[in-house]
């Protein structure tokens, strides 16, 4: 997955000598291969098993999907069909796309000055600002929901859109603050210092030295924002419930249950839509996904 | 260099730190400071969106802690979580994380396939699970059956809704295995091949060497969970919406908790009580609540982890 965690595959089983005594030896590391593997195969079928079911049950005829069975007798891909169909998802998919994109590239344009200063500048009351930001980020949302709703409600008159969710991200997210500080204080200062020299002025440093060294820090943050955008329930609650229009896929999925009540392949193909996407961005990034989630706990 | 070009060039850096932090300066002005000043205003108002708040002292304190029927099984609730869900997934984080360091074939692999079920999104992964542990059609129960084991009611059973919720908290363990597997790699060697050369056995080695080498990473996995369990809201109030087969989105009007006020939670608390109920005094006496509780947690995670803040000096 990554560099980091490739460490584990470094050490192969040791291939020892003939001798009577090491062939003892050697069947002990065999059978402690085989106990490893097997419980590693258990474990993979816990994690699997719920995707395959969920998966297997999507290409169900309507009637069998109502049954115990495990397989499909027939594979229903036109499941698939049906539920691009339904009306709504589309506009889904698009409302998710606004505001997992615009949001997460406010959030990393928005977050990046504030980590840096907060990874390297000295100033006056830079351990308060740190600690608020540690804070916040433990935050839950429905702290402030009241007040929030009925400013975005009733003074800006903005209930009904994703807005109050996509604009607050032009103002730093705190997660993103202090994951990307994290990562820059890995950044050597002789590189800031060098830049200075050469009469680089604060701003010219970030972005010409920091930000090209930052690529890793920036892309964790990006993804998992982009997550929590694509994740998220409460605030379409809050903010979007009242107008199907503006509903993203998380909280749609439950609406799309709720009117294909007995549809259990239905709504398992549109849990599969909903999953895929994530699941895909994954593959294509994972390395800089894990060592965010590793950033997060380890590195301090 | 004269005091007067000191002071100008102090004043230049500090307008500078002022530009580069602007975005959060604002950003906690608007969305933390002033929200939070009106949540401890409005806990003592009557107020329902129509007309002005009507300040009415303590009504709304007394309204929660005594009368409103969902605050203390919510609270209930949460101590389970802390207690078992967070028990389990650190346990079970931990295994898996130590397991997939002893695998070393295919170990790309395993962690590839234990990692995934992190990623699904939480409303989706609860709807699967609802689907899985359906008592009637789900495959869980069919194979238990199958087995002749007893099938449990799962999410339409007040007493099995939690371990439900439980099973699909430790099927995300992504997280924490991550975590633990990084710092298990970081323990060095030759405290391992000391402890041998002692005869320490296998429990021996992960008590008094493991264990004391990763024990801040479990203290952070332990704090940061129940800080989750605070905040738990997506998958329980889906869980029982679901179970209790509320139709639509819209599904406005449902009363979280289902089965039996055993998957109520304070965030969903909010909720009812702000969007459903309207009576936005009492919504925010218990968002205060669970500040309060959230910012204890996270004042502890800080001083058990004080590296955190103190990096970079």
């Amino acid at each position: 997955m990554t560099r980091l965690l490739d460490k584990t595959d470094a050490s192969a089983p040791a291939t020892a000598p003939r001798t009577p005594a090491s062939r003892t030896a050697r069947r002990t590391a065999l059978l402690h291969w085989i106990a490893v593997h097997s419980l590693g195969v258990a474990a993979a079928l816990f994690f699997v098993l719920p995707f395959v079911f969920v998966v297997l049950t999507s290409l169900m005829s309507d009637q069998q999907a109502l049954t115990r069975d495990l397989t499909p007798n027939t594979w229903e891909w036109d499941n698939y069909a049906r539920v691009f169909r339904t009306d709504g998802f589309l506009v889904w998919w698009r409302n998710t796309l606004l505001y997992a994109g615009a949001g997460t590239v406010l959030t990393v344009v928005s977050s990046i000055p504030v980590a840096y200063a907060l990874a390297k500048f000295r100033f006056r009351g830079r351990k308060l600002s740190l600690m608020l930001v540690i804070s916040m980020m433990m935050l839950p949302p429905q702290v402030v929901i009241i007040p929030m709703y009925l400013f975005w409600a009733k003074q800006m008159d903005l209930s009904g859109t994703l807005w109050p969710l996509i604009i607050p991200m032009a103002f730093g997210d705190a997660f993103s603050i202090f994951l990307l500080r994290q990562f820059l204080l890995t950044i050597p200062n002789e590189y800031l210092d060098a830049a200075k020299v050469d009469g680089c002025g604060e701003l010219r440093t970030l972005i010409k030295v920091v930000l090209p060294m930052a690529k890793p820090g920036i892309a964790a943050i990006a993804l998992f924002q982009f997550f929590a955008a694509w994740n998220d329930y409460f605030g379409p609650q809050i903010y979007a419930s009242e107008n199907p229009a503006a509903w993203t896929l998380s909280y749609g999925l439950e609406s799309f249950k709720g009117a294909h009540h007995t549809d259990w392949n239905l709504t398992m193909a549109a849990t599969v839509l909903v999953m895929a996407p994530v699941i895909a961005v994954f593959f294509f990034a994972q390395k800089a996904f894990v060592e965010g989630v590793t950033l997060t706990g380890v590195k301090g | 260099m004269t005091t007067h070009t000191l002071r100008s060039k102090r004043r230049r850096s500090a307008l500078r730190t002022t530009a580069f932090m602007s975005p959060w300066l604002i950003g906690f002005s608007v969305f933390f400071v002033y929200p939070m000043v009106s949540t401890v205003y409005f806990s003592f108002t009557h107020y329902d969106g129509f007309g002005a708040p009507v300040f009415n002292g303590l009504t709304n304190w007394t309204y929660v802690f005594t009368d409103y029927p969902m605050f203390w099984p919510s609270l209930r609730n949460t101590l389970w979580l802390v207690l078992v869900m967070v028990t389990c997934r650190v346990v079970f984080g931990l295994g898996v994380g130590m397991l997939i360091t002893k695998i070393k074939t295919g170990a790309g692999v395993f962690r590839t396939l234990f990692y995934l079920p992190y990623l699904a999104p939480p409303v989706a992964a609860t709807l699967a699970f609802v689907f899985l542990l359906n008592p009637g059609t789900g495959p869980v129960n069919a194979l238990l059956a199958e087995a002749g084991l007893p099938a449990p009611g799962w999410f339409n059973d007040a007493s099995w809704s939690k371990p439900a919720l439980t099973m699909l908290a430790v099927w995300g363990i992504g997280d924490l295995m991550v975590i633990f597997m990084a710092s298990l790699l970081d323990v060095p060697t030759e405290q391992y091949e000391a402890a041998e050369l002692d005869g320490a056995s296998a429990w021996q080695k992960f008590r008094f060497v493991t264990l004391p080498n990763i024990s801040p990473i479990v203290l952070f996995a332990v704090v940061t969970g129940v800080i989750q369990a605070m905040q738990y809201y997506t998958q329980p109030l889906i869980a029982g919406k679901v179970a209790a087969g509320v139709i639509g989105g819209s599904g406005q009007s449902f009363e979280p908790g289902y089965p039996d006020k055993s998957t109520l939670t304070l965030p969903q608390l909010v909720y009812n009580l702000g969007f459903q109920r309207f009576d936005y005094g009492a919504a925010c006496v218990v968002a205060l609540v669970l500040f309060a509780l959230a910012m204890a947690f996270t004042a502890l995670l800080m001083r058990g982890r004080n590296n955190l803040i103190s990096a970079g000096d």
